[in-house]
């Protein structure tokens, strides 16, 4: 316990969940490029979609660096299984209806403000710097899907049926965003990870707070079967990385 | 050649040679202007040009690299490494007076000083945006997201005429 080898994989596999959340996320949003419901949205979208892919490859860069096998964030991206994915499941959900999209992005969004909120104050110098660039990022993604989400809940019957449907759809995944494993424990203790269990209460607040405001109401807690952050999926994510990592794997080392 | 490159070898030289390097997206600010080249080192023969990235997912970023170190190769400095920094993070706040004066009269509203509560996901965002096409104070924020990672959508009442703006970060 407590020996280097442990300490590098710990934040090794930390920096996969953090890097892998926003790579999923993000090429799912840019699956709605040319395809926004208004060119705005439309170029939201792509635009939050960029912002994510981008703080994925600082993350995995970094992840690489710490494993120290010569990985790069584009190996790292392109030559893993999704046994070896550490996205939240609910990141890989498809995009569904616009709704859909946005209350994931929403309680995506919360989580992530908050992170980055805590981890701006990593004793990982690497981490810290990524979070503090990332932060700022993530305030205007936070202030974008929450004002859609009250724009949406409290619009007209039929946006606020839809968005209705998505916040019941999406609850179930929300469960397992907090549960914290050995790694999360460890790396807490030692002032590098962010505490979930201080970021749930952030994250509820703010939730309950906007469902409420939007005129939504709060689904039960009922959740689903965690298991993402060791690598357990939902069929949705074999789809996305086919897709995604076609290129690199029938042409590797292609370039530009 | 080589006596020319012999005297732009110091940082300061390199700086200003860099200082003819124009955005790609926005060609009348320079990648010095924009504050995204920090800095200049000689060590040993190498040029090091340390760079941060306006946004974490910036696409034109690789395309700064590229033009930096094309520019250096073409007075003949062959040795040039990019380093990358993300911190401090870069903030519109670096851009100088001159500079927002090139945006605004590129047609791009220039950024404000940045405002606490612009970091506060929950406020909305309550900045005044002057029309860099009519001046009128009476516009109106579209999307915060516009044709790049570090523009927003403005509509000017006055002149009925849709704007970006360089936004504060």
């Amino acid at each position: 316990m407590g020996s280097a080898k442990q300490h590098d994989n710990d934040l090794f596999e930390y920096l996969l969940r953090l890097g892998d959340d926003r790579l999923i996320l993000g090429h799912r949003l840019s699956e709605w490029c040319g395809h926004g419901p208004m060119l705005e949205e439309d170029i939201a979208l792509s635009n939050i979609a960029l912002d994510n892919v981008g703080q994925a490859i600082s993350l995995l860069q970094l992840a690489g660096e710490i494993e120290g096998k010569g990985r790069s964030e584009d190996d790292l991206a392109y030559f893993r299984e999704t046994i070896d994915y550490r996205n939240l499941m609910l990141l890989e959900q498809p995009n569904g209806d616009f709704a859909h999209t946005l209350v994931r992005q929403f309680f995506f969004d919360v989580y992530s403000y908050y992170t980055y909120l805590a981890l701006e104050k990593s004793l990982h110098e690497g981490l810290g710097a990524i979070a503090v660039k990332s932060l700022r990022e993530a305030t205007y993604h936070l202030r974008h899907s929450r004002e859609w989400i009250l724009r949406l809940g409290d619009g007209t019957e039929e946006s606020h049926r839809r968005t209705q449907v998505a916040v019941n759809h999406l609850w179930p995944f929300t469960g397992e965003m907090f549960e914290a494993d050995e790694i999360d424990e460890r790396l807490t203790a030692q002032g590098i990870a962010a505490d979930l269990k201080k970021i749930q209460l952030d994250w509820r607040k703010v939730v309950n707070e906007t469902l409420a405001e939007a005129t939504l109401e709060k689904p039960e807690d009922r959740f689903l079967p965690g298991g993402s952050r060791q690598g357990k999926h939902t069929e949705h994510l074999g789809f996305i990385l086919s897709e995604m990592q076609i290129l690199p794997r029938s042409y590797p080392d292609a370039g530009w | 050649m080589t006596t020319s490159t012999s005297m732009r070898l110091s940082p300061e030289g390199i700086l200003e040679l860099l200082n003819e390097v124009q955005d790609p997206e926005i060609p009348v600010i320079s990648v010095v202007e924009l504050g995204v080249v920090r800095k200049v080192e000689i060590e040993a023969d190498q040029i090091i040009v340390t760079m941060t990235p306006t946004y974490s997912g910036c696409p034109a970023m690789r395309v700064m690299e590229q033009d930096v170190v094309a520019k250096l190769l073409e007075h003949g400095m062959t040795n040039v490494r990019i380093q990358t920094v993300l911190s401090p993070p870069w903030t519109t706040d670096w851009l100088s007076d001159e500079a927002r004066e090139k945006l605004r009269k590129y047609g791009i509203a220039p950024p404000g000083k940045v405002p606490k509560a612009h970091l506060d996901p929950f406020r909305k965002k309550s900045e005044i945006v002057a029309c860099p096409l009519c001046e009128s104070t009476d516009t109106k924020l579209t999307s915060e997201f516009g044709s790049t990672a570090c523009k927003a959508f403005y509509h000017c009442n006055a002149c009925s005429q849709p704007f970006e703006q360089f936004k504060c970060i």
